[in-house]
């Protein structure tokens, strides 16, 4: 059957419901901060960051340069999603214990969930919609498509993100629970990738196609 | 979460300073305090973010050991070529803790700081005297699998749940303070975390605003080094017993045991008791336990571990 045309995406009609039943004057981003060009009241001038529950924060996300005024309590995660609007970034537990929320801040995975915006002044964050795009696959994105690495996908964007600094950490020689000799170079196998991807829960478990596809980006022997 | 007013301090004793006021906390990897916020089991007025103060190198001492600083991430502590040839009990530990994403953000004394994963303390529901000083203990009667088997008390059996903490405690650590004051301390790991007695809501021995700027690590003791985890399953999970072993070739060593108590527990006398095997050892570590019948099964399983540990550092 062929899928309707519809014009509509189910984020922008999440959006919109939203905004419908919003309070008045408040539009899209308002409640908990806003980003700056969404004229949002900035803290007075020459107040400490946060002495008004509001506190503005200046960080690059894939390359591009955004300042934000922001609740104090607004994870990375929600300022990724809710007010930069990239949804790839997935709310799965919100607790830091499935993985789905998974980012690079400064070249290293993190759990976007468990960490507030505010803390991450001048950092350099990077999201799965920074590693590659349809038609410019990150080489780990088109390995996942390729060994059928999901069923419902929700859990994929923090797969790849952390599959992805899993390897750059075998490279750079950080050991793990399953390294052998602590005192050598870590290698690239099955066991240690199952390891260093334990922070990633899938409910739909496809866990033995993802370490597939991980294994083939490595290059090494499953 | 609770609102609450935020700084980045600058220096340690001006965030020590900012601490005393009430309702401050100190937030640096923040992976297990904001848990605790969305649940509102901490409800801070005030965070004093420290991950700016700088406190992220690991050093030499003086006296041939290693000062690791507050700020060093689980991750980079665990990957140190200085930690893993010669404590090799602490990067085991690191590693056998948390995932990875955690590892990248949680700090060494965050680490130590952490608070239980008993379930009735975070079940808002439950009483617990840890979250309501007073209110009483729900697990004292309820499930009580995971929980403390020593050192107990009849107002908390809750465990502490880092795998650090135990190696730290193995290696005869020191947690380096400051105070607002400017004035400095060591607090030696065996008494830094406290028993729970009749206060199980104050943990550790920290004053008040007192600021964790390092923890020291004595001059290499040699031997092999062992962290034998033991969970429900094979990875990011808390331990249901944990053991840290120092064992050198003549026998002698040091043990310590994770998921037993309310500290990560080690009974020095009872050390002499290593060549004798695990069952004469963990008899006289465990001497006093107090298991209820969901958990004396731990007893038995750290005497297993310990044997396993013996076994291989023969072989």
């Amino acid at each position: 059957m062929q899928a309707p045309d519809l014009p509509a995406t189910r984020r922008g009609l999440m959006v919109a419901t939203v905004d419908s039943i919003a309070m008045p004057g408040a539009g899209p981003g308002a409640g908990l901060g806003a980003a700056r060009s969404q004229g949002a009241a900035s803290p007075a001038p020459g107040a400490p960051p946060g002495a008004h529950g509001l506190a503005a924060v200046a960080f690059r996300v894939n390359g591009q340069a955004h300042s934000l005024d922001l609740d104090t309590r607004v994870t990375l995660l929600d300022a990724l999603r809710e007010h930069l609007q990239l949804t790839g970034s997935k709310k799965g537990c919100d607790h830091g214990q499935c993985g789905a929320c998974t980012v690079m801040v400064d070249g290293r995975r993190i759990y976007s969930c468990l960490t507030l915006a505010i803390m991450h002044q001048g950092a350099e964050i990077s999201t799965i919609e920074g590693l590659g795009q349809p038609g410019n696959l990150h080489p780990m994105q088109a390995a996942f498509v390729r060994h059928d690495g999901y069923q419902c996908g929700y859990c994929t964007s923090g797969q790849i993100c952390a599959a992805v600094a899993a390897l750059d950490e075998i490279r750079a020689g950080v050991p793990s629970h399953v390294t052998q000799d602590l005192t050598a170079a870590p290698r690239v196998t099955a066991e240690e990738i199952r390891e260093r991807m334990s922070g990633n829960i899938c409910r739909c478990g496809a866990y033995s196609n993802i370490v597939d596809a991980i294994v083939e980006v490595a290059g090494a022997p499953a | 979460m609770k609102p609450f007013t935020y700084e980045r301090a600058r220096t340690p004793v001006e965030a020590a300073a900012a601490a005393r006021a009430p309702g401050a906390r100190f937030i640096a990897g923040g992976t297990n305090l904001l848990d605790l916020m969305k649940l509102q089991i901490e409800a801070p007025a005030h965070l004093i973010d420290v991950n700016g103060l700088g406190l992220d190198r690991i050093e030499p001492t003086t006296t041939g050991g290693l000062r690791i600083g507050a700020l060093v991430r689980n991750t980079d502590l665990a990957a140190d070529a200085r930690v893993r040839r010669d404590y090799g009990v602490l990067s085991r530990a690191l590693l056998a803790g948390a995932t990875a994403q955690l590892r990248n953000k949680a700090t060494t004394a965050g680490n130590l700081l952490q608070r239980t994963r008993c379930p009735y303390f975070y079940d808002t529901n439950m009483a617990c005297n840890k979250r309501q000083p007073g209110a009483g203990c729900s697990a004292i009667g309820g499930v009580t699998r995971q929980l403390a088997v020593i050192g107990t008390s009849d107002a908390c059996i809750a465990t502490h749940p880092s795998d650090m903490a135990v190696a730290m405690r193995v290696l005869d650590a020191v947690v380096e303070t400051v105070r607002a004051d400017g004035t400095t301390r060591g607090i030696p790991m065996g008494e830094f975390h406290r028993l729970p007695g009749a206060t199980p809501h104050i943990e550790t021995a920290l004053e008040p605003g007192e600021f964790i700027t390092a923890v020291a690590v004595p001059a290499p003791i040699g031997g092999r080094h062992f962290y034998r985890k033991v969970r429900d399953r094979a990875s990011y999970a808390f331990a249901l017993i944990s053991v840290a072993a120092v064992l050198q070739p003549n026998g002698t060593g040091r043990v310590a045991l994770g998921g037993m108590a309310h500290k990560p527990w080690r009974v020095e006398g009872a050390e002499a008791e290593l060549p004798r095997g695990a069952k004469a050892a963990m008899g006289a570590i465990l001497s006093g336990a107090r298991p209820t019948p969901d958990n004396a099964f731990k007893v038995t399983l750290a005497e297993r571990a310990l044997a396993a540990v013996l076994a291989e550092a023969k072989g």
